[in-house]
């Protein structure tokens, strides 16, 4: 019975742990359905969201400090319910608009150019925004001030839930439910969709296609932010290199759910989440990292298209 | 060469169904059909670009199935394409000196101590490759790079640089597209012209009329994957079910 | 390049003879220069060999820096557990050159026997170095063959990683803690010779006929295979080649430092050489030559600029104007990846094909599919 219980909390683990790979793995896979290209720099978009938060959770501790908060009751909820919703949404529109920004100044232009052109223009960008932080902050973590309580949920038996992992996978849930009613309902989800298999089709039917890449960009920027946050929440610093292992990590979780596919890329984050737990939780702490990097050679080589990926044939 | 009931599905679709085809020595065989119909996939097919899903083919008897491309090539069919995919960093000269690689004796070592062999066939490949791009009259591009050529010109020297490879079977896609009338009329010369010279066989594609009846001995016409017609050219200007499924009923 | 065997014979002389002579008091009196030189010779090394997965071949490595890492270490513990017996048989007191050498006393005051042993196993260490990251490059590249572009980039990349991953868990190279190189014996004839050598190869293998498969791989598979071209083939003998000569980069490295770390091959290092093959131009040689000399005396110069008054100044003036206080910004001009990176972007902008490259390859739309 032990056994069972072990497993299934590295199991929750490994959920909570998923869910951030699969927040940060949507932008990805995303951007590639739209334009066919895999956005080197989003991991640093995931790590200024966690800067975003910073200054503003540093700004609201100026009104109302909330570590004198040491549980979550009736009376603490709202405030800290209202903070962090603030914190959180704020960060997610500074990198929505930073997305865009970038799309607009480094993407954009090259928009008729061979793909490894972009590729490579994504390279520096991602090292521009790392580096750039870092003269600004400094390479020293920064901690990040308390916005949840970090208590054991009651009532669970043997499992231990922290609250922060309760609201990294509420959290997800919720921006996974606004994300399909985007894609699923609204025009511009379909138009994102439309985009994604056929961009001069769309374009002839009078769809404004720049104006939904910068949506695409904003969009998977914003889910990258929420990511950050709710990182930052769980282990509280912030260092300015803090987006490339999760990026890349992201980016396999991506592969592996098939890179275009929105579904694929929230089971491929949960699924390298709770392999990552795994490998940890039973003996091989040190292999953690390497498992993605495995997980994406094996991918590559066997089934490139993901789980739920498309076969695109180049025409001959 | 011999296509034996092949079918190709790509998913749900099924490209080319059930397709005979022999081409023997020497023969100048057409391929017709509507846009669509499926003729480009018979070439990747036959050039191992994409493998049947059911059948065979046969290239003097050898089964072609499952070979890389560059191993059909170097057993002797050879190929154009419909859209131009020259080597674009290259010039005129290159683009029909690196379709010599096929035959090449000597390897990267040799090229390393630049000995006499390797010096002698270097010399040889670039005087062939020069003699090919004579009977085409592009050796005056020599060092001009392919992509500054005229429209008309790319396309004959994809035909130069396939010849270069010294083929048994030249497979043509579309060679005369987007030619005038005077072009046309010389591609066709040409054709006949290294068929002769060169005592191969060449299967081609086109969507002129006049140049398909003009030289084929035989067609095939396809339409949606299908055979629908196969013979000398006046059958199949007559055969009702090829004026139906160019021009509709 | 008719004469690029005499031209190679006589380069490889002078650097003799200067190595002979002037190397010792030149690298005594002039240290911060001698330092720059070695680091030229080995970025070029670097650039060159990359240059032919990247440039000549159209294969977009990203994990150069693991290749160079797999010689740096490879040479370096060959240099203390593998080397003493077959030095001792080519260098030692009762060597084979010794022997071949006593005849001539004149030699001496070079202090022959002691310098022969340090070149000999420099060379034999590198070799060694470069012959296993070519293996690496075997077993790298043929699994990578199938992916294309994007894909191919972040399988590269992630080998790289695994590589460093790997010598960060293996406790006989040290680790995290990194492991030291006894011998130092890296000078600038070898350093220059074997960067010559990377040169004459690359260029005397992609100048012929069968060279130019490589760059028909690079314009077109598709085509290139239609053409009876193995395009397998050649992108395993880019990906041997290359990495076989980044570990000889690696090595000569490691015998110039004496310490190697994982963290000094990571990712970022890869990114190095990758801004020195974009700037260059891919598919130039002599375009990524140039690129390599100056992007590694570039930070010298921006760092000695920084140490100038004018930097303060400047800012002092810019804070003047604009309200806030900024962090030093020398630190700017000392950060060579803040540098790069806007290098790269604007280069990618501007001028793709780079300093000397062909534009030829930029213009084209390429769509990037997982796999055949």
């Amino acid at each position: 019975m032990a056994q069972v219980i072990l497993f299934l909390q590295q199991l929750l683990n490994g959920l909570s742990l998923g869910s951030i790979y699969a927040l940060i793995a949507l932008g990805y896979t995303m951007v590639y359905g739209v334009l066919r290209f895999i956005n080197f720099a989003h991991g640093d978009v995931y790590m200024l969201g966690a800067y975003a938060g910073f200054a503003i959770t540093n700004l609201i501790y100026q009104i109302c400090p909330l570590d004198q908060f040491n549980a979550i009751s009736r009376h603490t909820f709202v405030p800290i319910f209202a903070c962090t919703a603030i914190v959180m949404l704020g960060a997610m529109i500074f990198c929505a608009i930073l997305g865009v920004l970038i799309e607009r100044i480094a993407y954009r232009p090259l928009r008729d150019r061979p793909r490894l052109t972009v590729l490579i223009t994504a390279i520096g960008v991602s090292l521009f925004l790392q580096n750039m932080t870092q003269f600004f902050v400094g390479a020293q973590p920064q901690a990040f001030k308390q916005l949840i309580p970090v208590r054991a949920i009651e009532g669970l038996g043997d499992l231990t839930v922290l609250s922060t992992q309760a609201a990294i996978i509420i959290s997800t849930i919720v921006l996974m439910v606004f994300l399909r009613l985007i894609v699923m309902k609204t025009k511009i989800g379909l138009a994102m969709r439309a985009l994604s298999v056929n961009p001069t089709a769309c374009s002839l039917m009078g769809v404004n296609n720049g104006l939904v890449i910068s949506f695409t960009f904003a969009l998977g920027s914003a889910l990258a932010a929420a990511a950050g946050i709710l990182v930052a929440m769980d282990s509280p610093s912030v260092t300015p290199l803090m987006g490339n292992v999760p990026g890349i990590k992201a980016f396999v979780a991506a592969v592996l759910g098939g890179i275009g596919n929105i579904n694929g890329a929230v089971v491929g984050g949960l699924v390298i989440g709770v392999l990552e737990t795994l490998v940890e939780g039973y003996g091989f702490p040190q292999l953690r990292d390497a498992i993605a990097f495995g997980v994406l050679i094996v991918i590559l080589l066997y089934k490139p298209t993901g789980l739920f990926g498309r076969v695109e044939r180049e025409k001959v | 060469m011999k296509v034996d009931r092949c079918t190709i599905r790509f998913g749900g679709l099924t490209a080319v169904s059930n397709l005979n085809m022999a081409i023997g020595n020497h023969e100048l065989v057409g391929l017709i059909g509507p846009n669509g119909a499926g003729k480009t996939t018979v070439f990747n097919m036959i050039t191992g670009v994409y493998q049947p899903t059911e059948g065979d083919i046969f290239l003097n008897g050898e089964r072609l199935n499952g070979l890389k491309p560059f191993h059909i090539t170097a057993k002797g069919i050879a190929r154009t394409f419909q859209n131009i995919r020259l080597f674009v960093s290259l010039t005129v000269f290159d683009n029909v000196r690196a379709a010599f690689n096929l035959h090449l004796k000597h390897g990267p070592v040799h090229a390393l101590t630049r000995g006499g062999k390797f010096k002698q066939e270097e010399a040889e490949i670039a005087a062939q490759a020069m003699d090919l791009l004579k009977i085409f009259n592009l050796d005056r591009f020599r060092d001009v790079m392919c992509k500054s050529l005229p429209y008309g010109d790319q396309r004959r020297l994809e035909i130069v640089r396939a010849l270069a490879t010294k083929p048994r079977l030249l497979l043509l896609d579309e060679p005369a597209a987007g030619m005038n009338p005077t072009e046309k009329g010389a591609l066709m010369t040409l054709i006949e012209f290294i068929q002769e010279k060169f005592d191969i066989s060449v299967l081609l594609v086109e969507h002129d009329m006049r140049v398909v009846m003009g030289i084929c001995k035989r067609i095939y016409v396809l339409d949606y994957g299908i055979t629908i017609a196969e013979g000398p050219p006046d059958e199949i200007r007559r055969d009702p079910k090829v004026i139906q499924a160019y021009l509709g009923e | 390049m008719k004469y690029a065997r005499t031209i190679l014979a006589v380069f490889l002389f002078l650097l003799f003879l200067f190595a002979l002579i002037g190397e010792r008091p030149f690298s005594a009196h002039f240290a911060y220069y001698y330092d720059i030189l070695i680091n030229i010779g080995i970025n070029i090394i670097l650039a060159v060999s990359l240059n032919l997965v990247n440039g000549y071949t159209g294969q977009f490595s990203l994990g150069h820096a693991g290749f160079m890492a797999v010689g740096a270490y490879a040479a370096g513990s060959w240099a203390d557990h593998l080397s003493p017996g077959l030095i001792n048989f080519i260098a030692g007191p009762n060597g084979v050159l010794t022997f071949v050498l006593k005849p001539f006393p004149i030699l001496q005051p070079l202090g022959l026997p002691t310098v022969l042993a340090d070149n000999a196993a420099l060379v034999v260490a590198t070799l060694f170095g470069g012959l296993l990251a070519a293996v690496a490059g075997l077993a790298v590249g043929i699994p990578s063959l199938r992916l294309r572009g994007d894909y191919l980039a972040i399988v590269t990349l992630g080998f790289g990683e695994i590589i460093r991953t790997l010598i960060l868990n293996i406790d006989f190279l040290g680790a995290a803690r990194g492991m030291s190189v006894s011998g130092t014996y890296t000078n600038i004839f070898w350093t220059f010779g074997f960067a010559a050598i990377a040169i004459y190869i690359v260029l005397g293998l992609v100048n012929s006929t069968y060279g130019r498969g490589f760059l028909t791989v690079r314009d077109d598979e598709v085509a290139a295979e239609a053409m009876g071209i193995n395009t397998t083939k050649y992108k395993v003998i880019a990906f041997v080649v290359g990495a076989f000569f980044a570990g000889t980069a690696g090595s000569l490295f490691a015998h110039y430092t004496g310490y190697l770390t994982p963290e000094g091959f990571n990712f970022f290092k890869s990114v190095d050489v990758v801004v020195m093959v974009i700037l260059g131009g891919m598919g130039s040689t002599v375009g990524v030559i140039l690129a390599a000399v100056l992007l590694t005396i570039l930070p010298e110069l921006l760092r000695a600029l920084a140490h100038t008054d004018f930097v303060p100044a400047f800012q002092r003036g810019l804070e003047g104007v604009i309200k806030i206080h900024l962090p030093p910004l020398q630190g700017l001009l000392e950060n060579r990846l803040i540098l790069y990176s806007l290098l790269l972007i604007l280069l990618m902008l501007t001028r793709p094909q780079g300093l000397f490259g062909d534009l030829a390859g930029s213009r084209r739309r390429v769509a990037s599919s997982a796999s055949k």
